[in-house]
């Protein structure tokens, strides 16, 4: 296998034993960069020259005898990050030729790690869509099938991992961001508990429900990975103080007797739902109780509204935090902005106006306790649950780009997380037609532990993550 | 002014810039006037994508004291919210300020005007940061306006107060007591010329014996000094009442204070309402405070100024008039106090020492306490000498003197001050309050 | 629902060509016809939730940190003079 197919586990191995270097490694990445993101357009910014010398100097490390967690391993990083010194332009225009004087604390903390960031992936602009056809350069196309969608936020992400170019890529998860691309693109992607991972520079969504996560080829890498980017921040007031486990400890411990819930109201056969989704996602509840785990049904009463809930809260915070894009300071002016944040910008803005607010965001803020409720009730019955990512298939490029509305209902299973601001773990869960299905694995706060056992089993025993798409 | 029918309604909304070491959201240091323009902001103040606010412990507390120092309430949960507006000195686009949950509600202060004592309400007192510097400028031949980041994010206090105010004189009277209390504190300058005290108030007028409020009100911006606070409110209500007598209605707006023509002129770009589109900030979690915590905050503040005002005259036997002029700044109170205790080991009392520095208009920061009290020691018409110790000298001299005893008794009243020269004489001929004397003298010969 | 998309887009500093408005008014009016749904449930006894950390009074120590130097400040922008960010007058109060 070319060095750019390995999972992180496997390239932290060989680097250490020494089979290749890292820039050898790096290479490998940027080599495929080189030869298929014409076609999928995961990359917006694409640092070679930087790369291979981090790769160099990691490799001057690794004769020496050091290790850091991510020492020499090729990453790739969501342009909603800001790089110091590196443009990031959080796919939109108002944006494209903006320099960060600062890091985002968390590339900070992957570079202290020791990673390589070979690139700035491509994403719908502002974190705004689930297609990844919201970027002002262009859309990024799934790797399964190029005439179709990678899903988004985090398209390029998602792609741009699945495609090889990358060893893990980081993303943000608003409403389904990592989990929809993960679903997708065949690949694990995880949306942490709210406040688990900082928040500090990264180009701001909306504030009380974007969730910092990763994408990665497997449980156990991803499980390292948090284990680079979790903890406490003193620049973000919203990650509390509570120690990070070694997330891969427990990995292997497997399923006997977790109990598993399984919500009603996301497994139900009802309109707009694919029915061989919900077979698949029939076919995993399977293998997990052949592993030894209990399924049981339960019930999120609320669900059927959370996406008015999200949909009047987020564009509520979206209309606050894109405020400061006046093009004074940094970045062109308002003119700029794309149709999906205009609409965003001006739905949030209405909701919050004179006259408005109690019916549309109090109103909301309350239905988002409720939501959390059922989340704290269920948690009471079983120890995590798991539900299928999307109602539908990925959909072809243009498809659902002039209905907002119906594009906005594809984050129907994923929403929920994000409001409650409980984890989730999106894993690959088998195909149809050719395209990747995923399902994703809800705990409480705090839990990523249990859903990486619960993952890991689950991957182990079914290995989808071993099928690559043909380039 | 004495027109018997409309009574001024005014309200006052006061800034103050808290003398932190660092700003309200980030580790900036606070201290703008005078540098260069933006050499003190970070990704945080300067509103840069991702940046992420985290409140300053000590502004807050000190937004707490300034509170319970106005008599508040200090409610036990507290929020910060978004105040949503664009403008090009506000890098965010929004402003983090508190809005329906403030640190401190429903305080008041008392005033002291000439002839009467006044209650002003305090509607509440909450936190919020402060804007960047817009400079207007000529640049290249074109109008522009220049922006410094340099003050974005620095700590204020805003005080509200209820439109309890009938008059210019007792606004600038509560203004004063304000800075006083605020600079006792030690938590700003408070000075109105560099801007770290800021003044809007509300003016509007009703008519006199008429209990609801007027219908309308007029924000005056920009008042910039002392000097012009009372300038200003006149001329507002001397406009208002030129229009309510014509009939019409003083429409509601905010107007701008025009120092070189002592007037207030209408805004034209404000006069649109703002729609402030507040909600709860996201991204900084409640502040809570126990009834332990609002306790030892009350503890660890210094004595406020009325306090000092009546312990004074209490312990040192001082006037009102006395213990007005020396606790109008701390620094004087404080030095006040230490030159007493000086003074005590030197028979120098509280009232010489606060006449010294009130007549002789001593400067405390020239001389130092010890100085002054050999000052007085040395130049003083009397010197003090201990009641219990006089007592003894004056029997002393009368038994020594049985002459001028019987003298004084068969009516040769002189022969009293042949006895104070006596004991004058037994004291080293030092200067004695002559007429003290006389009357310890004339109660023991009575 | 007729939104004033104008007032709206006034309210939230963009410039929107005419075409623009007619199709954002449509949107709009969809997507808060569909958030309508809300009103189905009974809140009157239900608090709201602006934060999902359960976190309380998180403050910082009252010290400075070194902040950034002036060329980075203006590193973004070519509107700049003698160390000031430079703007359009803005009509002075």
């Amino acid at each position: 296998m070319d060095l750019n197919g390995l999972t992180l586990t496997a390239v932290k191995k060989g680097l250490l034993k020494k089979d290749f270097s890292s820039v050898e490694l790096v290479k490998s990445c940027l080599s495929q960069i080189d030869k298929f993101d014409s076609q999928i357009n995961s990359f917006i910014t694409v640092c070679q020259e930087t790369a291979i010398k981090q790769a160099e100097l990691s490799d001057e490390e690794i004769k020496n005898g050091n290790d850091l967690p991510l020492l020499g391993v090729p990453i790739a990083v969501k342009d909603l990050f800001l790089t110091k010194d590196v443009r990031t332009t959080a796919a939109s225009n108002v944006l494209k030729d903006y320099i960060p004087q600062y890091d985002a604390t968390v590339v900070e903390k992957l570079k202290d790690a020791g990673a390589v960031i070979v690139g700035k992936l491509n994403c719908d602009a502002w974190a705004h869509g689930s297609s990844g056809e919201n970027s002002d350069f262009g859309p990024t196309k799934n790797p399964w099938n190029k005439e179709y969608i990678p899903g988004g936020s985090s398209s390029g992400s998602a792609a741009a991992l699945a495609s090889g170019m990358c060893i893990a890529s980081t993303g943000t998860d608003t409403g389904g961001s990592i989990r929809l691309p993960a679903s997708f693109c065949n690949v694990v992607g995880l949306k942490p508990t709210y406040g688990k991972v900082s928040r500090y520079g990264i180009v701001a969504m909306a504030s009380s429900l974007d969730s910092i996560g990763h994408f990665t080829k497997t449980v156990e890498d991803n499980a390292l990975f948090l284990n680079v980017t979790a903890g406490k921040d003193i620049l973000d007031a919203t990650t509390p103080d509570i120690k990070v486990p070694d997330y891969t400890k427990n990995i292997k411990n497997g399923l006997r007797g977790i109990k598993i819930g399984i919500p009603k109201e996301y497994a139900t056969k009802k309109e707009g739902i694919d029915e061989n989704i919900l077979r698949v996602f029939g076919d995993s509840l399977k293998q997990f109780e052949s592993l030894g785990a209990k399924i049981i049904e339960i019930s999120l009463p609320h669900t059927e509204y959370a996406i008015a809930c999200y949909y009047i809260i987020q564009p509520a915070e979206v209309s606050s935090n894109l405020a400061r894009y006046d093009g004074i300071r940094y970045g062109n002016t308002r003119q700029n902005f794309g149709k999906e944040a205009k609409r965003r910008i001006m739905l949030g803005t209405y909701t919050l106006s004179s006259g408005y607010y109690d019916a549309y965001y109090k109103k909301a803020m309350k239905v988002r306790t409720l939501i959390k409720k059922d989340f704290e009730d269920a948690f009471n019955k079983v120890d995590a649950m798991i539900t299928p990512v999307s109602p539908t298939l990925p959909w072809k490029l243009g498809e659902k780009i002039n209905d907002p509305l119906k594009m906005y209902l594809s984050d129907i299973f994923t929403v929920t997380a994000n409001l409650a601001g409980i984890p989730g773990l999106s894993v690959p869960a088998g195909f149809i037609n050719g395209f990747p299905v995923g399902i994703q694995i809800l705990g409480k706060h705090f839990s990523e532990e249990l859903l990486y056992r619960i993952g890991y089993a689950y991957e182990q025993e079914t290995k989808f993550y071993e099928q690559k798409p043909n380039l | 002014m004495d027109d018997k029918k409309y009574t001024p309604v005014i309200g006052l909304e006061i800034h103050v810039e808290l003398k932190t070491k660092s700003k309200m959201f980030c580790g900036c240091l606070a201290d703008y006037f005078g540098h260069k323009p933006n050499t003190h902001c970070c990704p945080v103040c300067l509103g840069l994508p991702g940046a992420l606010p985290v409140p300053n412990k000590t502004a807050i507390d000190w937004c707490i004291m300034i509170g319970l120092a106005l008599n508040c309430k200090i409610p036990n949960f507290s929020k910060f919210d978004r105040k949503n507006y664009f403008y090009p000195d506000l890098p965010k686009g929004y402003q983090i300020s508190q809005y329906d949950k403030p640190f401190c509600i429903d305080g008041k202060l008392e005033i002291n005007v000439d002839s009467y004592k006044k209650l002003i309400g305090i509607t509440r007192v909450h936190m919020e940061e402060d804007t960047g510097k817009l400079i207007h400028s000529m640049v290249d031949g074109k109008d522009v306006s220049l922006i410094d980041f340099n003050r974005s994010s620095v700590p204020l206090v805003e005080i509200v107060t209820e439109p309890d105010f009938k008059n210019s004189k007792e606004v600038k009277i509560f203004l004063q007591k304000l800075q006083q209390v605020v600079r006792y504190l030690g938590v700003s300058n408070a000075d109105m010329e560099k801007g770290d005290m800021r003044l809007e108030p509300n003016i509007s007028l009703k008519i006199t014996g008429e209990k609801s409020l007027p219908k309308y009100k007029v924000e005056v911006k920009n008042i910039n000094s002392f000097k012009f606070v009372e300038k200003a409110i006149d001329f507002e209500i001397k406009r208002q009442k030129e229009i309510l007598e014509s009939g019409e209605t003083p429409a509601q707006e905010t107007r701008g204070f025009d120092e070189k023509k002592g007037k207030t002129v209408s805004q034209r770009s404000k006069e649109e309402a703002h729609d402030y589109r507040y909600f709860p900030e996201p991204d900084i979690p409640p502040i809570k405070f126990t009834d332990l915590e609002i306790d030892s905050l009350k503890k660890a503040m210094p004595e406020l100024p009325d306090e000092k005002f009546k312990r004074l005259q209490k312990e040192h036997s001082l006037s009102e008039y006395d213990s007005e002029i020396l606790t109008r700044e701390k620094s004087t109170a404080d030095y006040f106090e230490e030159a007493v205790k000086i003074g005590k080991d030197h028979n120098v009392l509280p009232k010489q020492i606060a006449n010294t520095i009130i007549n002789k208009k001593i400067n405390v920061n020239n001389v130092l306490p010890a100085e002054l009290i050999k000052m007085i020691i040395s130049t003083t018409q009397v010197a003090a000498i201990d009641e219990g110790e006089l007592e003894k000298i004056v029997k002393m001299v009368l038994d020594e003197n049985p002459k001028a005893v019987e003298d004084y008794k068969n009516g040769k009243t002189q022969a009293i001050g042949f006895l104070i020269g006596m004991i004058s004489r037994k004291l080293n001929n030092i200067k004695l309050d002559s007429q003290k004397v006389k009357k310890i003298l004339e109660r023991h010969l009575n | 629902m007729k939104i004033n998309v104008s007032n709206i887009a006034k309210l939230a500093n963009l410039a929107l060509e005419d075409n623009e408005k007619k199709s954002f008014e449509d949107q709009l009016s969809e997507i808060l016809n569909y958030v309508e749904k809300l009103k189905e449930l009974n809140t009157d006894a239900v608090s709201e939730t602006s934060q999902v950390t359960d976190l309380e009074n998180v403050k910082r120590e009252d010290k400075t940190t070194p902040s950034l130097s002036q060329e980075e400040v203006l590193s973004n922008t070519s509107s700049k003079h003698n160390g000031f960010f430079k703007t359009e007058a803005i009509l002075t109060e």
